[in-house]
């Protein structure tokens, strides 16, 4: 069994984490075009290399983030998604809603 | 052997035959290029050739013919989806894969024996419900069965009301069946050939050369080549060149892993698959059990294999057929699958105006290699997508416009 570390839980199975898709920034809905949002949800970079990318850890519902290659197969390094995000997100209310 | 036999293979009068002729020197330039020698490379190329009189065609593959997916596939032919369009399109191709063996004068070793998915839960029962009268209203032979006709199809399943996910009934598609997937990359990789089509093995396509929106040619480990139209027919690494055309794809590219057992004596005639099993098989002429199909849980461009799906796959199975759990695993292998969000493949036009895409086949297209032959042929020919096409654009993304294909794709093949 390949073994991912958990920031929180430390070494499990990899059978117990979720992947949960590549780390992109979501753009401002309200500013956005119907045609630059399709692109943000359906496109993929599907990048032949080092990725980084949420993870989550089902057991705990704890999500991560976490580089790895998606040529060898390995696992580089997993932190806490605090280290990327340090402040929270605001998004400006949906312009229809104002 | 006689002795006397001999004498034929040194004699100049029987040379022996070459299928394929070897790589020569690329030319400056063709009139069509079509990247990736797979099942779908070479139906597109021999459709071109034979029916739209384009022979100056060559077909760039980095590996050889028929190595990537066409070589992993695990042969299901069917045409039992869920949305028209689908059932239409898929259904052209089962009747294509009918003459194949006539029309490229090579055994394909068609057998069409039928498919049985069995359903464990009443959401499946409606799916199977839906799914079989659009089949029938586009005339693919798909019925409900129960479990007394589950048992007279397939006695040897287990339909043990205590078991795990009990079976409770299922969608029998009389179309379904297999094709020998080397035949049908060789088959039309050999008359492309002798309509004077190229085929250049281990020739990797490294960037692609654009001015004004147009493609003027590729460059490769052998050279740059020019050229009036280009296609792409490369499976799991889509992205990759798409990317050097500078276009970029709704696609994810994960393993899909497969196996065969030691050869048996025949006691399974149908294909028997059930979705929430993850788990379809089927025997082949020879005996042999093929199980299918695992798709890793994460993105990976890697042909590895892993203990614990392999693991997972063979529970499925044993769950369905208990007894096969003293019979050996012969070989395993896994296949890079171009994945799309909605299951259905990616035809036609893309943002350049002689660039064209024949990708997102995931886990489902040896079914489709002669109708997207044929129709990716016409697209080229004609400048155009054709009607039956057309929900498969790439443009569909952008207008929402999505093809869902999932409940009828996932793990059912
Ligand atoms: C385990 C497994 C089981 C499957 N089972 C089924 C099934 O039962 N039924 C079904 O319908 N489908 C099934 N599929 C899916 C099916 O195999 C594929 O969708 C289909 O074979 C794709 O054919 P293709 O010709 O497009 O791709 P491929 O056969 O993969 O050919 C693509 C070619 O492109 C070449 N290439 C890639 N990059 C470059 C480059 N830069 N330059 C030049 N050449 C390049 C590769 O070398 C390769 O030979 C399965 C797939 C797998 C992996």
């Amino acid at each position: 069994m390949k073994i991912m570390h958990c920031p929180l839980n430390g070494p499990r199975n990899i059978s117990e984490f979720a992947p949960g898709g590549e780390v992109t920034r979501m753009p401002e809905p309200s500013l956005t075009s119907d045609e630059a949002w399709a692109d943000y949800i359906w496109m993929h970079n599907n990048h032949a290399g080092v990725v980084t990318e949420w993870w989550c850890h089902v057991p705990t519902s704890y999500w991560f983030i976490a580089e790895r290659n998606t040529i060898t197969d390995e696992i580089i390094r997993t932190y806490p998604a605090s280290q990327l995000y340090t402040e929270r997100m605001n998004f400006e209310q949906n312009a229809e809603n104002k | 052997m006689p002795w006397g036999l001999l004498k034929y293979g040194f004699s100049k009068k029987y040379p022996a035959r070459q299928d394929i002729p070897p790589n020569k020197e690329l030319k400056n330039s063709y009139d069509v290029i079509i990247i990736g020698g797979g099942g779908h490379g070479a139906a597109i190329a021999y459709h071109l050739a034979r029916y739209h009189g384009i022979t100056n065609v060559a077909v760039l593959d980095k590996g050889y013919i028929g190595g990537g997916n066409t070589a992993r596939n695990t042969a299901v032919i069917r045409s039992n989806y869920i949305t028209p369009e689908s059932v239409d399109f898929y259904k052209e191709s089962v009747e294509l894969y009918k003459q194949l063996s006539n029309e490229l004068g090579y055994n394909m070793l068609y057998s069409q024996r039928g498919q049985l998915t069995l359903a464990h839960s009443d959401a499946s029962m409606r799916t199977f419900r839906l799914r079989a009268e659009v089949n029938k209203q586009c005339g693919v032979r798909s019925e409900m069965v129960d479990r007394e006709q589950i048992r007279e199809l397939v006695p040897c399943l287990n339909l043990d009301k205590n078991a795990r996910y009990p079976i409770i009934g299922g969608l029998w598609h009389k179309d379904g069946g297999t094709a020998r997937h080397d035949s049908v990359a060789w088959g039309y990789a050999m008359r492309a050939s002798q309509l004077g089509v190229e085929f250049h093995q281990r020739t990797e396509v490294t960037d692609i050369k654009q001015s004004n929106g147009r493609v003027t040619g590729v460059v490769t480990n052998r050279g740059t080549v020019n050229c009036k139209d280009v296609v792409q027919a490369v499976a799991g690494m889509s992205t990759i060149v798409a990317k050097m055309a500078g276009i970029q794809l709704p696609i994810r590219t994960f393993p899909l892993q497969a196996m065969v057992t030691q050869p048996l004596k025949p006691f399974v005639d149908p294909l028997v698959s059930s979705a929430a099993l993850h788990c379809y098989i089927s025997q082949t002429a020879r005996g042999e059990i093929v199980i299918g199909g695992g798709s890793d849980p994460y993105e990976l461009y890697s042909t590895r294999s892993s203990l614990d799906l392999k693991e997972g796959l063979i529970g499925h199975l044993l769950e369905m057929f208990p007894f096969l759990s003293e019979v050996k695993l012969l070989r395993q292998w896994t296949g890079m699958t171009d994945m799309t969000p909605d299951y259905s493949p990616i035809m036609g036009e893309t943002p350049l105006q002689n660039y064209w895409i024949d990708g997102g086949w995931g886990t489902w297209g040896f079914k489709a290699t002669p109708i997207a032959g044929k129709r990716m042929a016409e697209t080229v020919a004609r400048g155009r997508a054709p009607d039956q096409i057309r929900p498969f654009s790439l443009s569909r993304f952008r207008t929402y416009h999505l093809s869902n294909e999932a409940g009828a794709t996932a793990a059912s093949h």
